[in-house]
């Protein structure tokens, strides 16, 4: 159905850019704009802005990628992700202060205790996720498709309400480990370590994802199953097995993005995972959903924009217009070019 | 629940099979019983607890009892017992209760609404002379009554785009925001360079911004969100599904973020909403003199100077005739739900509900048809807003979050989606509950429930969104269809609709293969 739709419009598209498409590349042409100006008015501050935005969006390509890979399998949006990620930063404070007592200035040990933790929270989140698929989304296998999306709603509020009545309703903060002396400058802009120990800890986490999605047997298992899941079943794969690994790893990865938060952030409250989870579903929309590169590729963009918009000083909107602006950016690729930058056109965007 | 139910559900099917084995009378021997010894069980913890139990097992009986004279004896002995043991009110619950069951069963579905607009016009004479409810307290105040019935519209105008069209729309909240705002621009002193007056009431006529009858104000406000839904529905309606939600949703949290922001808008210093110190107060309600004089009073000239008169005892507040307008509203909006349901295109939204793809191959014009359901579902949104707005006579951006949007969701989806007795049922007593009645609860679990030594000390407000949230969960996955179903709606949401994949339909097969190992 999909290659049906997608042949003449694309087709259409390649020889004569139809007025809508027009208008989109005017928008971007107008943002790169702005960009170049405020690059030339503040370098320094362009740097600075850039790097932060770098980081965040790392956060964010592990959180987009939840909902991505949850997507692919199941066509639902996970609403709930964000609050899994919530609560992987809550997990994440637990762990490293009342488990293993972490606390500022610990020296090397502290290297040891974050992997501890890191390994223990993507575990603590991953079953949490394959307990709300077995619970709230595995009944609901054969009902109509919004009647997921709605569950998920639900189990998201469950969530937030789970960590007000585990935590309070304060911002929690955790122990200031990741250091703060500059790795290089360029300038006169410091890059930080706390800001390069964000990517250094998502890039592993994404070659392991990629390994194993690529060239594991349950991988390939996850993808024949993102395929079609009928023609997955008559090939002798265990469909809801498949499913709930997909939650897992998912899981796994909300939970690594929690504890870069934790640490990078440094304060974490309840509501945290519901705004942060749409911005990375955003950025998932961006890539394209249901493409794993386009995840972390529409997270790196969406954290630039987010941080530019934050933090550039020629025209910004400024910080009161971040949700306004990630929102605009999602109604504008679902308006302009549903199957986001990376991704196949489907039925649902034709 | 028949043989679309998932795996897990076999095995209690096996005991529901063995349950359906037994006689009949040892079946219903054991269910009276059962309920008597919970009666019990719950008297002791709280005796209007077992009375509560009492009064509900004896009407779900009542009606399965051998006809006439075993039924009346067993009602009239009801109705001495309660008279004599129980509160007064029980009895008078219960004798409207024979009444209901008595009238033939044709007649109900006129009788019931009837006696039920009756019964909540009367209702603020009666609300101080009520019995207290076991657990949910004394019964909610005309004040409550008026949020409940402006939720209700709200949830009459939601059940249009999800309940007939089937479009998911999680941004309600900014139809509600507009009708709020459009509101208060309208009656408020909030644009100072203009004078511009028509028919306010209760104001110097020389107060500068612009102030007009809050009888115009209503369908202005209406037409004013139904046109906001237009220009969000025309980009977004031909996305499907999901998608549409997403969209809906980040509407929902644009708008509000637009009012909190534009006390200077767009950076040009002018005040358009006052910011996140709202807009406030604004003007009251009322019919002016002239007509107040010429229906004799009965018509009040101002709702806020208002009112001296008694009805059956009972001194008129002004929150009394804000109650009754609300009423008049939701008659109206039901009203027209009613006749859009059956309309020409109300059956066009059914159809593209049930089946986009051969509802467009039978003609019907899905992007108009879609907009006109988004049109109609914001200008109820809208009306809704704007009378609370006029109501609570202010409007803050703090207001409109994304879970009030899910707040009326839940309504309608608890209600049945696609009914409109249900959607009634369901916001007035969610309603009703996020007012009053889980504060109630709250306060009564704090002080009857005892962990350890000490007292519980919920603090309910805090865990709204996580309640209803649990009760989405559980309407989800054990009802979908809602508690008064539509029945086409439970049709669908149990044999699947067009927009499942075909893994859906041969679903039967995949349960053999399905158990495979990889």
């Amino acid at each position: 159905m999909a290659a049906d739709a997608s042949a003449p419009s694309l087709a259409r598209r390649l020889s004569r850019p139809s007025p809508v498409s027009a208008v989109g590349l005017g928008l971007v042409a107008l943002l790169l704009f702005w960009l170049l100006v405020n690059l030339i008015k503040t370098p320094g501050d362009f740097f600075d802005v850039l790097t932060i935005g770098f980081t965040t969006g790392c956060v964010y390509a592990l959180i987009a990628l939840g909902y991505t890979l949850v997507y692919g399998i199941l066509e639902l949006i996970n609403f709930a992700h964000g609050d899994v990620f919530m609560l992987g930063g809550m997990f994440t404070i637990t762990f490293a202060t009342h488990l293993f007592g972490l606390h500022h200035g610990q020296g090397s040990v502290t290297i040891l205790i974050v992997l501890a933790t890191l390994l223990l929270t993507m575990g603590a989140c991953g079953l949490l996720n394959v307990t709300i698929e077995f619970i709230a989304y595995r009944p609901l296998r054969h009902a109509p498709r919004l009647a997921p999306l709605i569950t998920a709603i639900g189990v998201s509020f469950i969530l937030q309400d789970i960590a007000l009545a585990w935590k309070g309703p304060e911002y929690i903060s955790s122990p200031d480990v990741f250091p703060r002396s500059s790795v290089f400058t360029i300038g006169g802009v410091e890059y930080t370590w706390r800001r390069l120990l964000v990517v250094l800890i998502t890039v592993p986490v994404l070659l392991a994802l990629v390994y194993l999605v690529q060239n594991t047997r349950q991988g390939k298992a996850m993808r024949a199953t993102a395929q079609d899941r009928d023609a997955a079943a008559i090939m002798g794969i265990n469909v809801n097995r498949t499913i709930s690994f997909t939650f897992l790893i998912a899981g796994a990865l909300a939970g690594a993005a929690g504890l870069l938060y934790a640490f990078y952030v440094q304060n974490i409250r309840f509501d945290a995972g519901f705004q942060l989870g749409l911005i990375a579903f955003t950025a998932a929309v961006l890539g394209g959903i249901g493409n794993l590169p386009g995840a972390v590729l529409g997270a790196i963009i969406i954290g630039l924009i987010q941080a530019f918009n934050e933090g550039l000083n020629w025209h910004a909107p400024g910080s009161d217009w971040t949700q306004s602006i990630v929102f605009s950016i999602l109604i504008l690729i679902l308006v302009f070019r549903p199957e986001g930058l990376l991704g196949e056109r489907t039925p649902e965007g034709g | 629940m028949t043989d679309v139910a998932a795996p897990p559900m076999r095995e209690r099917r096996g005991l529901r099979e063995r349950w359906h084995e037994l006689p009949e009378q040892q079946r219903i021997g054991i269910t009276i019983g059962a309920q008597i010894v919970v009666a019990i069980l719950l008297y002791l913890l709280d005796s209007a607890l077992g009375y509560a139990l009492l009064t509900l097992s004896a009407l779900y009986w009542l009606p399965r009892l051998p006809p006439l004279p075993w039924r009346l004896a067993a009602e009239v002995a009801l109705v001495a017992v309660f008279l004599v043991f129980g509160p007064r009110a029980f009895a008078v619950v219960l004798a409207i209760a024979f009444a209901v069951f008595w009238v033939p069963a044709r007649q109900r579905g006129t009788v019931i609404p009837v006696v039920a607009v009756f019964a909540v016009v009367l209702y603020p004479a009666f609300q101080s002379h009520m019995f207290t409810i076991p657990v949910f307290g004394v019964w909610p105040d005309t004040q409550t009554g008026v949020y409940m019935l402006a939720f209700m519209m709200m949830a009459v105008g939601l059940n249009i785009v999800v309940g007939y069209a089937g479009l998911l729309d999680l941004g309600y909240v900014a139809f509600y925001a507009t009708g709020a705002y459009t509101a208060a621009w309208f009656t408020s002193l909030q644009f100072p360079h203009t004078t511009f007056h028509f028919g306010a009431v209760g104001i110097d006529p020389k107060l500068p911004g612009i102030h007009i009858t809050v009888w115009l104000l209503l369908p202005l406000a209406g037409a004013v969100t139904a046109l906001i839904g237009i220009l969000i529905g025309l980009p977004t309606l031909r996305l499907r599904g999901d998608y549409l939600a997403i969209v809906t949703l980040g509407f929902g949290e644009i708008l509000p973020q637009v009012a909190r922001n534009s006390d200077n808008f767009l950076g040009t210093g002018f005040n358009l909403t006052n910011g996140p110190n709202g807009i406030t107060p604004l003007d009251s309600m009322g019919f002016g003199h002239t007509i107040s004089n010429a229906t004799g009073g009965f018509l009040p000239a101002n709702y806020l100077s208002c009112c001296s008169a008694k009805f059956l005892g009972h001194a008129v507040s002004y929150v009394d005739v804000f109650y009754w307008t609300a009423i008049v509203l939701l008659l109206i909006t039901v009203f027209c739900s009613f006749r859009l349901q059956y309309s020409r295109l109300g059956r066009a939204w059914i159809a593209i509900r049930e089946d986009e793809t051969a509802a467009a191959a039978m003609g019907i014009p899905l992007m108009r048809t879609k907009t006109w359901a988004y049109a109609s579902g914001a200008f109820f949104g809208g009306v809704a807003g704007a009378f609370y707005a006029v109501f609570k006579s202010s409007t803050f951006p703090g207001d409109f979050f994304f879970q009030i949007s899910v707040f009326i969701l839940c309504m309608v989806i608890l209600g049945g989606m696609g009914n409109i007795w249900g959607v009634l049922v369901g916001a007035g007593f969610l309603a009703y509950l996020d007012r009053e009645g889980l504060a109630n609860t709250g306060a009564w679990i704090n002080s009857n429930i005892h962990v350890g030594s000490h007292h519980p000390n919920i603090d309910v407000d805090l865990y709204k969104p996580g309640i209803y949230g649990l009760i989405i969960l559980i309407v989800m996955l054990f009802r979908p269809e809602g508690l008064i179903p539509s029945k086409r709606r439970a049709a669908e949401l149990h044999e699947g609709v067009h927009d499942e994949p075909l893994y859906d339909i041969a679903h039967g097969a995949y349960d053999e293969v399905g158990g495979v190992e990889a």
